[in-house]
């Protein structure tokens, strides 16, 4: 699980183009949206984009998305429950 | 009804440098346009975290009216009524390529919402709103080459029927690796004449 979250916040940083943060500024736990990285609209997109090309995750309910992109822990948790990739 | 409209200041973006009033205010040897373009927003203090998510046309408009108008209106309780009258060659061409590549094989198909979102040139007018908290007129259009006096035109109609008390104009372009922006603020404020001919002379300025 820790391999798959330091993969995360790899991945997010590289596709949300977030520039000056590192892996260290990203707590586990931090909120994605919001307070936490202040990702927007277009970010949930690329994230959603992100389950299905990389772990063959496709998420179909938006309100599921809210739920699953809250913190770097959530959606490892949620990936390694239901990755097919 | 405004009588006298000036151009108050003029930005320059080209060939790895930025100038304000035609005093270079950064250079580099850099002539790759992500590494130049990023850091002369470093060296020119944008302090904006989005910056570096726009596509290349928008980082391109971005920086240049920035300048701008942190230069022109740092403390104005009238920003939000500064027009945009912008215009290329290129449209939004490069990053349609992008869009295009990304949607071009079948068997791999994950079109980047990130890209796809800047297929329009427009939206680097929508950057510097969001930035600027600008809630005024803006128009985007598309010649074969600067046009002076269309943007002379489109400025003098906005700021004579009370549209917006500042305008900011100019002509922003990017494709393949070719960059140029040319903007400027026209105003009641300023020495040079608001007139298609010195929109021109200005432009050409190295």
């Amino acid at each position: 699980m820790t391999e798959l979250k330091t993969e995360l916040k790899e991945k997010i940083i590289e596709i949300l183009n977030l520039e000056d943060i590192s892996i260290s500024d990203i707590d586990d736990n931090d909120a994605l949206f919001g307070d936490g990285l202040g990702l927007d609209s277009i970010d949930a997109l690329e994230l959603i984009v992100m389950l299905d090309k990389d772990f063959g995750i496709q998420l179909t309910d938006p309100k599921e998305g809210k739920e699953i992109f809250k913190s770097i822990s959530v959606l490892a948790a949620y990936i390694d429950a239901h990755r097919s990739k | 009804m405004k009588q006298n409209v000036y151009i108050q200041s003029y930005c320059h973006i080209k060939n790895h440098s930025v100038s304000l009033n035609g005093n270079t205010v950064f250079y580099s040897d850099d002539t790759e346009f992500p590494s130049f373009i990023k850091s002369a927003a470093i060296h020119l203090e944008t302090n904006y975290p989005k910056f570096y998510k726009m596509d290349n046309l928008s980082k391109l408009a971005f920086l240049a009216a920035d300048i701008l108008l942190k230069e022109n209106n740092p403390y104005s309780d009238k920003t939000d009524n500064i027009a945009i009258v912008l215009s290329n060659k290129s449209s939004s061409l490069d990053t349609d390529r992008k869009h295009q590549i990304s949607i071009s094989d079948k068997e791999n198909y994950y079109p980047s919402p990130s890209i796809f979102v800047y297929t329009l040139p427009n939206i680097c007018m929508g950057e510097i709103s969001i930035k600027h908290q600008l809630h005024s007129e803006n128009t985007f259009l598309i010649f074969d080459k600067f046009n002076a006096k269309h943007l002379h035109i489109n400025a003098e109609f906005l700021l004579k029927n009370n549209k917006a008390d500042e305008v900011l104009c100019g002509w922003v372009d990017f494709d393949d690796k070719n960059y140029e922006a040319f903007l400027y603020l026209v105003s009641e404020n300023g020495n040079i004449a608001h007139l298609p001919e010195e929109i021109e002379h200005l432009y050409h300025i190295k």
